[in-house]
């Protein structure tokens, strides 16, 4: 049988018609667009002839389903993996909230619109015809992990660290003392944010942790608003920093300059930030210069750039430094110990231990309190010293210390067919790159999973019973794009990329509408 | 003449695409085919626009060969003046979750290392913001580029550059 005769007996006339009508008309690029569109709808014939055994080689074993909980990054990108090597495996993405893309639409600082652009590539996973989205769907409340389970072939957890660390000092439940990621949720616009009560009365404010969120949190503090107003930070959040007074920001730490955890790019953002001063203490630098030529190239870099910063920065920047109205400190080797407050029971600043560094390599230095004791004065405190995971379920084999689901290339200990990828099996580190890799990891792993037979297919009537019973209340895919219709619209309305919608009942509204 | 003959060849491009997609066992089918039809490339939602029938000014290309993480090599006619990461979507070279950030210089997934000699002869020297992002990908060398900031020139005809392994890839190995 040649080729066209294979052609005519699987696609229609017409279509092969319009096949070659297209050819002829368009330049390749184009074209190929136009065929990819003709195997989608080619594809949607299959699907059902699939059923029947008569289209696919492979459809005598049954479909598969896999459940992924949480649309964040670590989601979509096992997502993406799942349906790129499998030809009709379907995925469906569970979303606790109405509105898709976890911490890049609620994590990722408003003036980085840039990390933003994955969504692009989400968008386009999420529009494959095997990928179904439900949000406003909550594991626990609007159904189990049972539930999941039961339904599916496999079930992946990318639901996330949930959970800040928390410092257990006196004070710390004082008002004006925040997490950093509820600081950074109200600045995104996150439902459960939205209502944090921020003062920004005040001149200084003090930021507890080395990391990209202490940065990023101080970042927004000390930008100027003229940048801020042309990002989709959250209105309200727009409208307090407007009216505040936050001059200084300290960014404390319990380590040295060897150990911090924020990345180059984002210190470097720091030490070019417009009408903003750089404030590095010479005696925190001292001799570690000598360390820095045997470091590896990425700590080397960065370890370069903090002591340039304070012993010779660069012309430009000694020039914004002289003239800036604003500042941010970089505070070493400080443990907190206590929040003070004044007679009304508003913040007044912070007790701190001075620390000293122990043990022989460099990286894994441990802090060790002195006896001498600091206080820094400030009306705002924001504490960024990790996040941790929740474990969902009491019967998830849990890492209570990591606060992680415990896992082994991500395949959940003693528990066949569910799987977790991103924060929530790793631990809260790395950036949008190591969650990507992750994503992949995970979804090859199932499909090993799934050639070796370990994952059975699923009983697609309960799948199809399941989403039954969701559906009045499931946000879809479709559904979104009307809610991110209606942002971008408000958003272009005031110069904006973006107006997000924070509430949750206004969301839905017009997801239903 | 020429607009026939290019018309065969895309008529026939569609046959081939097609037969392996119809007769074929769907398990068996390239990561690539099946990426382009159930994920789209994301280069359709970001707003780029491919001209239809207008034929374009002949721009010189120059052969530039990848060697992609399980090993194969892809080449490709590179456009002189087109940074790689254009290249590598416009040739459809399947590198997962490659140019996330779209050239923004925001991510590193468009890791590239490239023999001394041609890193060499890169046009450009990377800006600090370029080293940044790189200090963050996984594998990195002395002669590791961001894609999506290195422009195709004249002179680096015949190149051949490596795209290094994910962490995840090393775990377990391609699939
Ligand atoms: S594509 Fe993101 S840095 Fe090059």
């Amino acid at each position: 049988m040649n080729i066209i005769q294979q052609l005519r007996q699987t696609i229609q006339g017409p279509q092969l018609t319009w096949c070659i009508a297209r050819a002829v008309k368009l330049s390749t690029k184009s074209f190929k667009k136009e065929i990819d569109l003709f195997h989608s709808i080619r594809y949607n014939f299959g699907k059902s002839f699939s059923s029947s055994g008569t289209f696919y080689s492979t459809s005598s074993s049954a479909c598969q389903h896999v459940a992924i909980v949480g649309s964040g990054p670590a989601g979509y990108y096992t997502a993406q993996k799942l349906l790129k090597s499998h030809p009709d495996l379907v995925v469906d993405i569970y979303e606790k909230l109405p509105v898709p893309f976890g911490l890049v639409r609620f994590g990722v600082a408003p003036d980085h619109p840039e990390v933003k652009n994955v969504i692009n590539t989400f968008t386009n996973t999420a529009n494959s015809d095997r990928c179904n989205f439900f949000g406003n769907v909550e594991l626990g409340k609007d159904l189990s992990l049972k539930d999941l389970r039961d339904a599916y072939t496999a079930v992946v957890l990318c639901y996330g660290a949930a959970e800040d660390r928390v410092l257990g000092i006196p004070g710390e439940d004082l008002p004006n003392v925040l997490s950093a990621r509820s600081f950074v949720g109200w600045y995104n616009g996150l439902p459960q944010d939205a209502q944090l009560p921020v003062n920004l009365d005040c001149e200084s404010a003090v930021v507890l942790g080395h990391g990209n969120v202490a940065l990023d949190v101080a970042r927004i503090l000390l930008t100027p608003i003229s940048i801020l107003e042309k990002t989709d930070i959250s209105e309200h959040a727009l409208e307090a920093l407007r009216r505040s007074s936050v001059k200084r920001v300290h960014i404390v730490g319990r380590r040295g300059p060897l150990q911090v955890a924020f990345t180059i790019k984002e210190l470097r953002e720091m030490t070019q930030l417009p009408d903003t001063r750089t404030v590095i203490q010479q005696t925190d630098v001292d001799g570690i210069d000598k360390y820095i030529q045997d470091l590896p190239r990425p700590r080397k870099r960065l370890t370069d750039l903090i002591y340039k910063s304070s012993v010779s920065p660069g012309e430009k920047e000694v020039k914004t430094w002289k003239e800036a109205s604003r500042e941010w400190r970089l505070v070493f080797l400080r443990s907190p110990l206590q929040i003070l407050q004044d007679t009304n029971g508003q913040v007044k600043g912070i007790e701190l231990a001075v620390n000293r560094l122990e043990g022989d390599s460099l990286k894994n230095q441990r802090a060790v309190a002195t006896d001498e004791r600091e206080v820094i004065h400030c009306g705002l405190i924001l504490r960024s010293i990790g996040y941790r995971g929740l474990p969902l379920d009491d019967d998830l084999p849990f890492n209570n210390s990591r606060g992680v689901i415990e896992n082994k290339n991500s395949r959940i200990k003693n528990e066949k067919g569910l799987y977790c990828a991103g924060w929530i099996g790793h631990g809260p580190v790395g950036v949008i790159v190591d969650t990507m890799t992750d994503g992949f990891e995970t979804g090859k792993i199932i499909l090993a999973d799934i050639q070796s037979g370990v994952l059975e297919s699923n009983d697609e009537h309960k799948r199809q019973g399941l989403l039954k019973s969701l559906q009045a209340k499931a946000i879809t895919f479709s559904d979104w794009k009307k809610i991110d219709r209606a942002e971008t619209e408000a958003g272009a309305k005031v110069g904006k990329p973006r107006e997000k919608i924070s509430d949750i009942q206004q969301m839905i509204q017009i997801a239903k509408s | 003449m020429a607009s026939r003959k290019f018309a065969a060849f895309l008529f026939q491009k569609t046959f081939n695409s097609m037969k392996s997609t119809t007769v074929t066992s769907l398990n068996a089918l390239p990561c690539a085919t099946w990426c382009r039809l159930h994920v789209q490339p994301r280069s359709w939602v970001s707003g780029k626009k491919f001209s239809s029938s207008v034929p374009k000014p002949q721009k010189q290309t120059v052969k530039v060969t990848f060697i992609l993480r399980d090993g194969s090599r892809s080449e490709v006619d590179a456009t002189v003046g087109d940074n790689l990461l254009d290249i590598i979507l416009e040739h459809d070279v399947d590198i997962d979750g490659f140019g996330a950030c779209e050239g923004t210089l925001a991510c590193s997934t468009c890791h590239l290392i490239f023999k001394q000699e041609d890193y060499d002869k890169l046009p450009s020297k990377p800006t600090d913001e370029e080293l940044d992002m790189l200090d963050l990908a996984f594998g990195l060398e002395d002669t590791s580029r961001l894609g999506c900031q290195v422009i195709v020139t004249k002179d680096l005809d015949g190149m051949v550059v490596t795209v290094p392994q994910g962490v995840a890839d090393a775990r377990s190995g391609p699939l």
